[in-house]
């Protein structure tokens, strides 16, 4: 069992030794704070601390609703909602296009009150929040239904309305859960690359974020693209290290 | 204190019961698990909406299904405590107590000198910083108690509060709600499988089997003389009310004095308990001393199997019973209405504190 295992952390950590060996450290400063990767790391950093705020203003309501109503077609619901966790990143950009494209079902109309979505900016931030929602919602709605529902029933019989069992029970119960679907809707943002580069293109210190930035530099300049490359492990390793440390300290 | 009214079905659960509850009475709410007990609370609370019938508490309607009328449970001025203490693990114990008062729109001071009072009361005051995760479960179930009763409800319901602490806190708590109870009477329902909880605190008991009550009645008649199968299991003890004063004995009403094993030291009303298994019936007095020796009436004899319950009554006092085998009734020769002794060790009475 331990040599299958060990096999496995190897085929994880292998790469990432691989890129460290290869990393031009003489450099690697200069490297990083280039003109196109600080535009480019910056981009990333406010498009995907915008995108989860977005997963947490529409996530939370959302996993609120698949855990605790009990409807018909629920089911097929949260199938739905998590369409975005098994859809290939292109697939997600191109169906976002033809949602909000210039020619989109929404964007024509957009259009006519001269809001322009595609290539943008904020289409940035739609494709990675589209990609990332589905990480903040699974992660709360499992926080939800392991809370249960028995202090809120508590809380009703002691007199709180539904607003105050939400503000003072819910979300201070849950909230473990949706710091960690933060964390990771925010990694996955971050890390967001072909519905970006489908929906919202690579135009430098407007769309082109960092992935995009470092699959440019890989043509060009591959020292570059591994130094950056190397900056955004660390950021995941950062997270990662985040959450697993809370979840081990709540679980204590 | 306000009546409570409940004639009320849940279809899915299969339950179907009718209870009304004068202001200020504790109605013990008996039966196996799954009967439906826990429905019957739930549906008086709101958790659970009737698919028929009426919940009405004082003058306010608070379900119909005929109408559509449904109070939610927050406006129902209820207070609920389980089995599980269930403290917001977020919130300090003060807070927790607070909570109640808090929703139910007093101020930030306020509450928390209510919650201070409450705590005071159940006499863990200490405790106020503390939270939950911090609390043994005696002490969580303490401060369940206070924030129930923080919130000042008209209607406190119930549910097992004593089933999940061991035997050294069961007692314990059951005083501790006694006194609570009894200081400020309270409309109340209590659903337990423990007679001594009914016994303490309660005045009427009904008992729930397979979602329909097939019992009610005064507490002490439901225990001692059960019609129901649930209710046999359970009670079918002997059960004679009275007096502690005592470390080692119950006055009775009637002059009699039973001496057993008193619960934990009390003083106050009492009851003492013993099971029909355990009496001996005996022509003429024994000499052995210190046996409780009552002098009876025969009632009746009943023939189950190999054994016989022979029914007696005290003069002026209840009826008893005791379990004999056939040999012993014809070697006693017994007959209804003859005068004969019924013999219980007092190692086999517990005495219990009972409620007025």
């Amino acid at each position: 069992m331990y040599v299958p295992a060990a096999i496995g952390g190897l085929f994880v950590i292998l790469p990432l030794v691989a890129m460290l060996l290869a990393t031009d450290w003489a450099d690697f400063w200069s490297l990083i704070t280039s003109e196109s990767s600080r535009a480019a790391l910056l981009l990333s950093l406010r498009t995907a601390a915008a995108s989860t705020v977005v997963c947490i203003v529409l996530g939370v309501p959302m996993a609120l609703v698949l855990a605790r109503s009990h409807f018909p077609g629920l089911a097929v619901l949260r199938s739905l909602v998590l369409l975005p966790l098994v859809l290939p990143p292109v697939v997600g950009g191109l169906a976002l296009l033809y949602a909000f494209g210039r020619r989109g079902l929404l964007g024509k109309h957009l259009e006519a009150f001269g809001i322009h979505i595609a290539f943008s900016t904020t289409a940035v931030v739609i494709a990675q929040s589209f990609v990332a929602l589905p990480f903040l919602v699974v992660s709360l709605e499992g926080a939800l239904r392991t809370a249960g529902e028995r202090y809120e029933a508590v809380a009703a019989t002691l007199g709180a309305n539904p607003t105050t069992v939400l503000r003072r029970v819910t979300l201070p119960l849950v909230l473990p859960g949706l710091i960690s679907g933060a964390v990771l809707s925010f990694a996955r943002a971050l890390g967001e690359f072909g519905a970006t580069l489908t929906f919202a293109g690579s135009l430098q210190g407007v769309t082109r974020t960092l992935p995009l930035e470092i699959y440019l530099q890989r043509e060009t300049d591959p020292d570059a693209a591994v130094a950056l490359s190397l900056l955004l492990i660390v950021v995941a390793v950062l997270i990662v290290v985040g959450v697993r440390g809370r979840s081990w300290g709540s679980a204590l | 204190m306000k009546r409570l009214q409940v004639a009320a079905r849940s279809a899915v659960r299969d339950v179907d019961v009718e209870i009304d509850v004068a202001p200020g009475e504790v109605l013990a709410v008996l039966g196996p698990n799954g009967a439906g007990k826990s429905t019957v609370l739930a549906m008086a609370a709101g958790l659970l909406r009737p698919d028929g019938g009426r919940v009405v508490l004082g003058d306010t309607v608070l379900s119909d299904a005929a109408t559509g009328t449904f109070v939610p449970p927050h406006k129902r001025g209820i207070a609920l405590l389980a089995q599980q203490a269930m403290l917001f693990p977020h919130l300090t114990v003060a807070a927790n107590v607070g909570f109640g008062p808090r929703s139910r729109g007093r101020g930030r001071a306020a509450s928390r000198s209510i919650a201070d009072e409450w705590l005071r009361a159940v006499g863990v005051e200490h405790l106020a910083k503390r939270r939950p995760s911090q609390l043994s479960g005696g002490q969580a179930q303490r401060v369940a108690i206070a924030r129930a009763l923080a919130g000042e409800p008209d209607i406190l319901l119930l549910d097992e509060p004593m089933a999940a602490l061991d035997a050294s806190g069961a007692p314990e708590l059951r005083r501790l709600l006694r006194e609570v109870m009894s200081v400020q009477r309270r409309t109340a329902l209590l659903v337990t499988h423990d007679l001594l909880d009914a016994l303490a605190l309660a005045d009427t008991a009904i008992v729930v089997e397979a979602g329909r009550i097939v019992e009610r009645g005064d507490v002490r008649s439901v225990l001692t003389t059960p019609r129901s199968a649930f209710g046999a299991r359970i009670a079918g003890v002997n059960l004679v009310t009275g007096r502690v004063d005592s470390p080692d004995s119950l006055q009775t009403d009637w002059g009699a004095t039973i001496y057993g094993i008193v619960a934990d030291g009390f003083r106050g009303a009492g009851v003492a308990l013993f099971s029909p298994d355990a009496v001996a019936i005996h022509l003429e007095p024994p000499r052995a001393s210190p046996r409780n020796v009552l002098p009876v009436t025969v009632l009746a004899l009943d023939v189950h199997g190999h054994a016989v319950r022979v029914t007696g009554a005290v003069p002026n006092g209840p009826q008893m019973a005791a379990d004999v085998t056939t040999r012993a009734v014809a070697d006693l020769d017994l007959v209804v209405g003859q005068q004969v002794c019924f013999v219980v060790k007092a190692q086999e009475v517990r005495i219990h504190p009972a409620h007025t």
